[in-house]
This record gives structure tokens, C-alpha cells and sequence, in this order.
């Protein structure tokens, strides 16, 4: 991992969202917008509770709202009326989604111009003054996180609040979470917080929650491990987060045997699924 | 909040809002307490990760019901039944903390012969009067009781707090009772047949709740109460605003007396306030009925005309009150200091003296009739936030002046020239003849001064910056305001004017803009001894011949050592034993005590009901009482102190009896003299409901009820079927209040740009109404429009074989934007009657009834009152009341 920024004392820095205490409140974005000056997106009429409805340029962290329905088990004999009597909101899950600052980053993997460079927190964050807009790094990214700025054409994501790193702060959406959901720290203490918890959850009876993005054996880790990672409790294509995720770049190396072959395509597949999304994104 | 202290003693949340991580189940209902207030959260959310169970009752699923154990949707303003059907159930499976009740509580004392119950006379207790629509309270007594004296001033004094003051002269103790709990007539039995109706069925009947979810809450509750576990309750002002808001959180009282969960850790009942510092403005009251302390305002009879008069009518012979002259003598010596004296009764004469009900919406409608000259608006913004928007915004066109001090100009600043009725065509600015004062304030980081929150906690907070401008703080100005009044009369000689001329006002100045120090008037609240000269420690010290000083007594001990105690912040130890009371953290009244009643944690004999729920304790080593809070009780009062029969004062009230408020010490599970409404809650609908009441059919609505039976304020009409659907109001995270602040920053606009409403599949099935699109909400009042969310966050319900459906909206919008990037929206309070609770004239906004068609509103929202005939007599200032005397009000806050 080539850092850019060297300082001695510095260590892997990231975040641990818990979802199971997020309570939606949105305290995280306004925080990070104000922390980094964004701008208000344009209105837009909201998906439910859900008007940001994405990570974009502006929008660096951005609550998803996960709605499932339990509906009751289907008879023949039930109406509409009946069925929506019975219907009950089983859940409604908050997560708070940002960039995962990847061990392998695809953005970065792509910059022609080394813009996008990693710190000494390895942490990836974008040089807006080097950035010249070509915008390869947003198809790159496995997770259509990073985005270009409609109006000045470069790249802006999530820095994990540099700024502050460098003083010493926390990030502003850390420091405003109510509830702690949002937690940040040295990386692998971070992990074992997240292990323990993982646990703590499954002894209470939740089996299904689960680290997405860290703690997986070495061949299984999302895009080498996330520095930003989550703790989810429905699959991860719920949260509009992919299963598997890698930078594209990653895929390039020599091929050693079959197995590999077979992956690198499957690969291609996902890459190239990420690259559609981005563009449909883009439009 | 007469509810809690016609119940326990003192109009305020028991406990504290980081004591929700020692509950183990903390029961949510009349509150979203996620989304209005997410930073309390946090400790509720420490809970659930220690496992306590959390339950939401609510008519709609919401960010509070998705991160809580349960969601039991209810139908908005049937509460009572849900509550009396807990209340039944509790007592019929004998799950009561029994030691707790026979000895804490009022169960055992005995009822009057001739009071009847609701069951006797379909709806009614005994006392009512047809023709004034009040009751005699008189047969409600305990045995034994004489019916209070003329000189009672409670009988239309405030409710607001502490306990009604139609006990004087009461010794309680001396009640006849049955600690068995067996007598016909003691309240434990007198409770159980008012209740034994309220079954699973019924619950389910008239709150579409179906049976086995409602035996699950109860189940819940009653597993985590007891010795070992406690129940935290929270609510909020869904519980205030109805027509029976007080009987509502008096049935929460009941509920929490009866499982034993007052005064103990991760117990009690949390009364979630709206706004940073309510709990202050009724503490230091901007109520018309109270004065600093809850002291009740002198009323324009003979009775108030003397001080010996007053206090005889508000000070009680036993329990804390009997203290009441030393409070109301040590507020006159803050006032008008050494004019004060004991040859002119301190200056009493020369208070205001009250002539009625001069709450909010009689004010409004007092100005609507050209009977108000002016009217300063300071922190609050009635053209959105009050009910019946339209016809607040119709009586501020009525006015010679208006002084509006607000961050911008907002709805109430602006109604002359953009408002619903300027763009109809209906007013015309050129007519208008109030003339508008805008001045512009200052922000809460751009002056100094304390909080007071929901937990009673002051909290002080320095100025960060200068306010921009003109900008003032509000104690600039009103500071300023007094100065120059007090300087146009200096030379007076007239009597009238002896109260300004001897105001005391001699705040120090600092700055360029001579901006008076806010320590200096905490210093003045603290109180002083005006022989030494030295700040009081606390209400212990004050005095009744005018050597003490004081300008609120509950806060008293706030700047005690000269130490401005509420900016403390360390927050001690909070892994210790008792680690989350961090004593050191801002100041709490009374007395820095964080959990009030908290005698009540510890047995009558002053042992912990158990190790896990420890607080408050007497060390026998010591003789005093000691714990890891300030005990709520005297310090050196033994568990075992059994009063003379003679006693008066404090003297009266037991060593084990917690509520040292009430007169007899116990919590109230009957209340004799508190509400005006019902000793015991009793159901009734909301004053529009489209159903009728299943217990007591010939009623309908509380009896007591506040209406106005106006042209301007019509109600859906009984049998009127135009109005099939019941709305209710709430609150969203992302806006605060009527909106100004939250719609005008581009941050937290873009999170919800729209007003929207929030209706079932069902419904929007059946109107053709779409997800997204426009629908439009009709009342007799108004219509407006909004975006329809059609979720099944909201569920038709069941009601036998009735299907219900309810109409869910957030209150936040209005017509005014200083920025191009904020939103505006229709105001749902256009849609709303104004009514009251009768003992707080608070309206009922939670609960109303509408119709709901797809499409956009075909004019402006309130057109349809253009027309109504509002011709009244300006000097009648109490208008068309139906006959019902309302006799207080909340403050400005609570009002949607």
C-alpha cells in the first residue's frame, strides 16, 4: 500500500458503523456538510424518508432508509383490504452509508493523475487542486461512491474529515452521532470493537448481523478490507451495497491457474456491473 | 403539567433523561422520542443495549417504533381505554408492587359515602352541574374531608404544577383507611370496579389494538417492575394535546404507582418537552395564571386582596407547602426590594390581580374581536405554530401594534403581506392597520444565559460570538424596555405606578451595547440573606419577615457560594455505583436532586427494594439519609418518624411516606381536588371523533371539555359522515417547530423539502390517491395540500367490525423563506379548531377529524372562513365559552 503522506506516529484510521443503534436521525450528513462546506443538492422529491437518496459529490454521507415488510403468509381468500390489514412493517433499518476508503481503491487505482492519493491515516482522499476532472475513478469505484461535482467537474468524496485527522479531531460525523452508531478509530481496534459486538448480537438472539468489510478471511475481504465498515443485519444488497467489490485494477496481475481465470471474469462481470451503475448514476 | 403534580406533587419529569440506561423497559407512548428528541436518545438506546425492552404505542410507525422491541398502533386519542385496560389488568392479575402500593400511594384511604363512580352514572362522577358544566368537587373528598373554604384560590387557580391547593388546612394522615385494601370504599377497590370494563375486548374495540399485542405490553410492563427491575415511561405533548390530555398522563401516574416505578433508577415518568428551555418558562412562568415557583397569581376577588389572605388560601398546614409565605415574602423582597416591607404587605397589593382566563387563544380571539391594542410575540410564531393558524393570523390583522422578535421575518411578522388570506384576496395589506415592529434577536450562541430542561436541569451556556447588527438578546431588550420605563415614571407620584417606580433593576452592564449580566439575574433568582448580604444555599434558608430574597424558590441554591452552578460540567465518574446522577453536571431543581420522590427507591423501613435498583437509602450509622443522589426527603426525617395527630407542616408527613409535596406524603392514585375533569381517568373521545364511545355511549367527549362555539371555529358536526378520518399531528428530526429556523437552511431542507402526509394503502386505494403525488386534506376549517406518502407505517385499523383509517402529518411548514434554498409548505395548524383541556386550555391537535381526496387544494387554505359571520362585542372577552370555565394554560411551546 503505497502511502503518500508519511508520518511516523500516524496509523490506519476508520470508521465502524453500527447500524443496529443508528436511529435515522441524520445528524451525521448535516455534520459533514457543514464540516466541509457542501452544498445543499438540489430539491428533489424524497423516496419516502429518503430525499438525499445517494452518496454524491455533495453528499458525502447519506443515511439509507431499509423498509421490509412482513406480509402475512398469502391466502386465496384474502383481499386486499385484508392483505394490507395484516401487512405490518416488520423493519425499518437505518445505515449510514460513506466512502469505504478500500485497502485496494479502485478510484485511486484509476487516477491518472495522482489526485487521489492515500494518507497517512490510509485513508484515500482526493487532491482538489490536482484533480482535473477526467472522471475514470468513478466507474472504478465498486460501491458508486466517489462522484464528480456537476458544477467545477472534479472528483469529491468522504476525506474522513483529513482536516480534523490531522489535529487530532474526530470526524464531524462521528462526533455528532447521537447514538454512537457512527464510530471511529485505530483500524484494528476498530475490528475487534466490531467482533465483540458481532458476537454480543448473536448471543442476544440477532444471527443475522454481520461485519460487512472487515473481519473476513484474507481471499475474502471487500476490496482488501474496508477502512470504513459496517455492521448489517439484511443482506448487503438491501443497503444497495454489493456482495462482492474489488478494484477493478486488482484484476489485472498475471493469472496462475484456472481458478483464477474464472475469477478474474467473474470479476470483469462485477466490475463491468459497477461500471453500468455509475453511469446510470451519472445520467 | 398538572398531570404529574396532582399525582406525585411537582409539575415535572421525575427523573432524568440519561436514567433511561438503568431501565428495563422503557414504555413509549405520546412521544416519538427518537425523532424529537435524538440526543436523549442515546441513553434509551444505552438501554436496549443492556436489553431492556422498548415498547412505542403510536398511531403510526415511525424512526422511534423501528428501533423499539414493539409497535402497537393505537388510534389517536383513545389512550385512556389503552391505559385503564393496563390499569385493570394489573390489578385483576394482582401484579402490583403490593408493599409499595399500601404504603405509598393513597389506595387505602377511604372515598366519601356518597362519591359514585362513572359506572354508576354513565360517564359522569357525582358533583356534575348541567348548566355550568363543571363539577362540585366536594363528594370526591376522602372521608372524613370538609369541602374546601371559600378562600380556597385553587378552585380557579393553575393545575400547572405541584398540587392543587384545595387540600388547605387538611391533615391527610388522619383518614380513615384500610391498609388491607379490601374495603369497598378505599380507593384500591373504588379504582378496580372504575376499571372493569376496560378488558382485553374493549381495548381492542376502541383502540383497534388487537388483544394479544395489548396483553403483550402489559405483560412487558409488568415483567420489568418490581423490586429488582423498574419501567421507565416517556411521553410528550401527543399526550398533552387533547381535550383529556390531563387524564391521560394522571392514567400514566396510575399505571407507574401501581407497578411501583416512581421515585426509584430507570423508573418514573419522563415528560419530553419541546423545546430547550419549556421546562423554564413554566418554572419562571410565562403562564398567565402563575407566578416564579408555581406560586398561583392573585386573583382580582376579596379573598386575594392581603397577604395573610393569599397565603391562607395557598399555603397547606401539612407537607412542604406549609413553607409558602416564606416563598411568596422572599419574591416581593426581589422585586421591590427595600420598598418592600412588612407595613405595605411587602408590595402584594400592588401585583396584578387576575380576572379570568387570560390564555392564549382567549387573547387571540379577544383581538380578533378588536378588543387587544397590541401584543409583543417574543420566541414563538402563532401564524404557524397556534391552532387554527387562519384565525391567528386574522386576530394579528385586528391589532394597533405588534412587536415581533424573532431571527427573521417570519409568518407572524409577515401575515400583512404574504400570508393565506393576502394572496385570497380576503385581506388587503392597505387595510391592515396593526403596525408591525420586526426586531431582530439574537441566536442562542450569540448571548448568554441557562436552560432549563426536560429533566429540570439548568444548564448555562456563554456567548459565543456577537449577534450581527441590531440583533439583541431578549434580556437586552427587555431589560432596556424596563430601564426606560422605570425613567418615564421615576418622577410619578401616582399609586398605581408604585410597583415600577420600586422595581428593583440593577443588573450590572458590560459591552457597547450595555448588555446586562445574566449572572447578575441568576443571582436575583438564587435569592440572597439580605442581612449578611451573601447568595442562599438553598429554599432551606429562606425566611418570612423579609430578610431573605429569592425571585424563584425552586431554583434556590443555584448560585449558592456565589458559584454559578449550572455551568458546571463534569460529569464525575460514570462507571461508578450510581455514576449516571453526575451531580457535578449543571444544576437541577430542587435542590440538585436529579430523581424526585426518591424516598421511594428505598423500603419503608429505608432499606433499597434491592441492590440492583439502589438510589436513596437511611444510614442508621448517620441517622440521616444518604444514596449516590440528593435525597428527595428530609435529611434526618427517620423511616420509622410517625407524626403527632396534631402535627402541621412537615411535621405531619410520615417517616415512609416518599411525596412530600402532597399533604398526606402519598402518590395519588385517586385525586380528591386535583384536575376538574375526574378523581380517576375516565375515557372519552376526542372532542371530533368519528366513532362513538363504546364505554360510555351517551358522552362522547370529555364533559369538561373546552369549546368555542364560534362561526370561526366550526367543529365536525355529530353525524356529519364528510369527515370519516382521524389525523394527528408529529414531529420530524430534520425541522424544529413551526419551522423558521430548520425550512430556511439548506441542510436540513433538502432532507425534507415537502410537507407531506402519511396515509395507509388502503386508503390511498380508495381515493386514488398516489404515492408521491399531490393529495389534499379537508377539515371544516381549511383544506391544504401536501404530498401523499401512502407506507404502511400507517395501518388501517380494526375496531370490531369498524376499519378505521388514520391520516398521519408532520406540522413543520409554512409560507415564509428568507433563503432560496429553503422550502415552504402548508400549514397543517390551518386545519385545526382551537379547544382546551380543561384544566390547561391546551388544545387537541393530536387527534381530529378529516377527509383526504387526491389532487391540489382548489384555493387558498382557510377561503372557506372568508365569509363566516365574526361579529362579536370586543368588551366580551370571554366569548361564547359553552359554558365552560377554562382556568389555565400552558406555555407557548406546547402548542402543536
Amino acid at each position: 500500500m503505497e502511502i503518500a503522506v508519511q508520518r511516523p506516529e500516524a496509523q490506519r484510521m476508520g470508521f465502524f458503523t453500527d447500524t443496529t443503534v443508528c436511529i435515522g436521525c441524520k445528524a451525521c450528513e448535516v455534520a459533514c456538510k457543514q464540516w466541509n462546506d457542501l452544498p445543499a443538492d438540489d430539491l428533489r422529491a424524497s423516496l419516502s424518508y429518503d430525499a438525499t437518496r445517494e452518496l454524491s459529490a455533495s453528499t458525502w454521507r447519506h443515511v439509507r432508509f431499509v423498509e421490509t415488510l412482513r406480509i402475512p403468509e398469502p391466502e386465496p381468500t384474502l383481499n386486499f383490504v385484508e392483505a394490507a390489514l395484516g401487512a405490518q412493517l416488520d423493519r425499518w433499518v437505518f445505515m449510514s452509508d460513506v466512502c469505504k476508503h478500500c485497502t485496494h481503491a479502485g478510484c485511486l487505482d484509476a487516477c491518472p493523475t495522482g489526485a487521489l492519493i492515500r494518507t497517512e491515516f490510509e485513508t484515500v482522499i482526493v487532491q482538489s487542486d490536482v484533480c482535473n476532472g477526467c472522471g475514470y475513478c468513478v466507474p472504478s469505484c465498486p460501491f458508486g461512491v466517489i462522484d464528480r461535482d456537476p458544477y467545477d467537474g472534479r472528483a469529491a468524496k468522504c476525506t474522513l474529515c483529513y482536516d480534523r485527522l490531522e489535529d487530532g479531531l474526530e470526524p464531524a460525523c462521528a462526533k455528532a452521532c447521537p447514538t454512537d452508531s457512527i464510530q471511529f478509530g485505530p483500524y484494528e481496534e476498530l475490528v475487534e470493537r466490531a467482533k465483540g459486538r458481532v458476537a454480543t448480537l448473536h448471543e442476544r438472539g440477532l444471527e443475522g448481523a454481520y461485519l460487512y468489510g472487515a473481519g473476513d478471511e484474507p481471499q475474502d475481504q471487500l476490496a482488501g478490507g474496508l477502512g470504513a465498515f459496517f455492521l448489517l443485519t439484511e443482506p448487503p444488497e438491501r443497503y444497495g451495497l454489493p456482495a462482492h467489490a474489488d478494484s477493478p485494477i486488482q484484476q489485472n496481475g498475471p493469472i496462475a491457474n484456472a481458478t483464477g481465470v474464472a475469477a478474474a471474469f467473474v470479476a470483469a462481470g462485477l466490475a463491468f456491473g459497477a461500471f453500468a451503475a455509475a453511469f446510470r448514476k451519472a445520467r | 403539567m398538572p398531570g404529574l403534580g396532582t399525582s406525585f406533587g411537582r409539575g415535572a419529569a421525575t427523573n432524568y433523561q440519561q436514567d433511561f440506561q438503568n431501565a428495563d423497559c422503557i414504555w413509549i407512548q405520546g412521544s416519538g422520542l427518537m425523532e424529537a428528541h435524538p440526543v436523549g436518545s442515546r441513553w434509551a438506546m444505552k438501554a436496549r443495549e443492556r436489553g431492556a425492552k422498548l415498547i412505542h404505542v403510536d398511531p403510526h410507525f415511525s424512526r422511534t417504533s423501528a428501533v423499539s422491541d414493539m409497535h402497537v398502533p393505537i388510534r389517536a386519542g383513545s389512550d385512556i381505554a389503552f391505559l385503564g385496560g393496563l390499569i385493570r389488568h394489573i390489578i385483576e392479575t394482582k401484579s402490583y408492587f403490593e408493599e409499595y402500593v399500601v404504603n405509598y400511594t393513597n389506595a387505602p384511604h377511604l372515598v366519601r359515602e356518597d362519591f359514585q363512580d362513572t359506572e354508576d352514572l354513565e360517564g359522569l362522577f357525582s358533583g356534575f352541574d348541567p348548566e355550568k358544566g363543571t363539577y362540585d368537587r366536594t363528594t370526591w373528598l376522602f372521608e372524613g374531608m370538609e369541602p374546601p373554604g371559600k378562600t380556597s384560590s385553587a378552585e380557579v387557580q393553575s393545575t400547572q404544577a405541584f398540587t392543587d391547593r384545595t387540600q388547605a388546612g387538611e391533615t391527610l394522615q388522619q383518614v380513615p383507611n384500610d391498609p388491607t385494601l379490601q374495603h369497598p370504599r378505599c380507593v384500591f377497590q373504588v379504582l378496580r370496579r372504575h376499571y372493569s370494563r376496560y378488558t382485553p375486548e374493549m381495548v381492542s374495540k376502541v383502540c383497534g389494538i388487537p388483544e394479544d399485542q395489548f396483553l403483550k405490553v402489559a405483560e412487558t410492563l409488568i415483567a420489568n417492575s418490581g423490586r429488582e427491575r423498574t419501567t421507565m415511561l416517556a411521553y410528550a405533548v401527543g399526550w398533552t394535546q387533547h381535550t383529556a390530555g390531563v387524564q391521560m398522563i394522571r392514567a400514566g401516574s396510575i399505571v407507574q404507582l401501581l407497578l411501583g416505578n416512581i421515585g426509584r433508577p430507570g423508573g418514573g415518568i419522563m415528560a419530553m418537552r419541546g423545546h430547550a428551555s419549556i421546562q423554564g418558562s413554566s418554572d419562571i412562568p410565562t403562564l398567565y395564571d402563575l407566578l416564579p415557583g408555581y406560586l398561583p397569581m392573585p386573583r382580582a376577588t376579596e379573598d386575594d386582596q392581603t397577604l395573610a389572605d393569599y397565603v391562607e388560601a395557598g399555603g397547606k398546614k401539612s407537607g412542604w407547602w406549609s413553607h409558602f409565605d416564606e416563598y411568596i415574602i422572599s419574591l416581593l423582597k426581589a422585586w421591590f426590594g427595600e420598598a418592600a416591607t412588612p407595613e405595605n404587605d411587602y408590595g402584594f397589593g400592588h401585583l396584578p390581580k387576575l380576572t379570568g382566563n387570560h390564555s392564549h387563544y382567549v387573547t387571540t380571539l379577544r383581538a380578533l374581536d378588536g378588543g387587544l391594542d397590541g401584543m409583543f410575540v417574543m420566541g414563538q410564531n402563532p401564524a404557524v405554530g397556534s391552532q387554527h393558524a387562519g384565525l391567528q393570523r386574522r386576530a394579528l390583522a385586528q391589532m394597533k401594534w405588534l412587536v415581533v422578535r424573532d431571527l427573521a421575518d417570519l409568518e407572524t411578522a409577515s401575515f400583512w403581506k404574504d400570508s393565506p388570506e393576502i394572496r385570497s384576496g380576503e385581506m388587503k395589506p392597505e387595510d391592515i392597520q396593526t403596525e408591525v415592529f420586526l426586531m431582530p434577536a439574537a441566536g442562542h450562541v450569540e448571548k448568554e444565559g441557562h436552560f432549563t430542561n426536560t429533566q429540570r436541569l439548568l444548564q448555562w451556556r456563554d456567548k459565543a460570538l456577537d449577534p450581527p447588527g441590531d440583533a439583541r438578546s431578549e434580556l437586552h431588550f427587555v431589560y432596556h424596555i424596563g430601564k426606560r420605563i422605570k425613567a418615564h415614571y421615576a418622577d410619578s407620584t401616582r399609586e398605581r405606578d408604585w410597583p415600577i417606580r420600586h422595581l428593583t433593576w440593577g443588573y450590572r452592564e458590560h459591552g457597547v451595547h450595555d448588555e446586562p449580566s445574566a449572572e447578575d439575574v441568576l443571582r436575583e433568582i438564587n435569592g440572597y440573606d439580605l442581612t449578611t448580604g451573601k447568595l442562599l444555599n438553598g429554599f432551606g434558608e429562606m425566611r418570612n419577615d423579609g430578610t431573605t430574597s429569592c425571585g424563584c424558590w425552586i431554583y434556590s441554591g443555584c448560585f449558592a457560594d456565589n458559584v454559578n452552578q449550572p455551568r458546571r460540567r463534569d460529569p464525575g465518574d460514570l462507571n461508578a455505583p450510581g455514576g449516571s446522577v453526575s451531580p457535578e453536571w449543571g444544576w437541577a431543581w430542587p435542590a440538585n436532586r436529579r430523581v424526585l420522590y426518591n424516598r421511594a427507591s428505598a423500603d419503608p423501613s429505608g432499606k433499597p427494594w434491592s441492590e440492583r435498583k439502589k438510589l436513596v437509602w437511611w444510614d442508621e450509622e448517620k441517622e440521616q439519609w444518604a444514596g449516590y443522589d440528593v435525597p428527595d426527603f428530609p435529611p434526618g426525617k427517620r423511616p420509622d418518624y410517625k407524626p403527632h395527630p396534631e402535627a402541621e407542616g412537615m411535621e405531619a408527613i410520615p417517616g415512609s411516606a416518599p411525596f412530600m409535596m402532597m399533604p398526606d406524603g402519598r402518590g395519588a392514585l385517586f385525586s380528591p381536588s386535583g384536575p376538574l375533569d375526574a378523581p380517576i381517568p375516565t375515557h372519552y373521545e376526542p372532542l371530533e371523533s368519528p366513532v362513538p364511545n363504546e364505554l360510555y355511549p351517551k358522552l362522547g367527549a370529555n364533559p369538561l371539555g373546552i369549546t368555542w362555539m364560534r362561526p370561526e371555529n366550526p367543529l365536525v358536526a355529530e353525524g356529519d359522515d364528510h369527515y370519516p378520518l382521524v389525523a394527528s399531528t408529529f414531529r420530524l428530526t430534520e425541522h424544529h417547530t413551526a419551522g423558521p429556523m430548520s425550512r430556511n437552511l439548506p441542510w436540513l431542507a433538502e432532507l425534507q423539502p415537502e410537507m407531506f402526509a402519511e396515509i395507509d394503502p388502503v386508503l390511498a386505494r380508495e381515493r386514488g390517491i398516489k404515492d408521491g403525488e399531490w393529495m389534499v386534506i379537508e377539515t371544516p376549517r381549511a383544506e391544504i395540500e401536501a404530498r401523499a406518502k401512502v407506507t404502511n407505517r400507517v395501518q388501517p385499523l380494526r375496531m370490531g367490525e369498524r376499519i378505521i383509517h388514520q391520516v398521519c402529518l408532520p406540522w413543520h411548514w409554512g409560507t415564509f423563506k428568507t433563503n432560496p434554498q429553503g422550502v415552504t409548505g402548508d400549514t397543517v395548524n390551518d386545519l385545526i379548531a382551537i379547544s382546551g383541556d380543561p384544566n390547561t386550555t391546551i388544545h387537541e391537535s393530536k387527534a381530529f377529524r378529516c377527509n383526504v381526496r387526491a389532487g391540489r387544494r382548489a384555493g387558498e387554505t382557510t377561503v372557506r372562513l372568508a365569509d363566516v359571520d365574526t361579529d362579536q362585542d370586543p368588551n366580551d372577552d370571554q366569548p361564547d365559552f359553552a359554558s365552560k370555565t377554562p382556568h389555565s394554560v400552558l406555555g407557548d411551546e406546547e402548542q402543536a
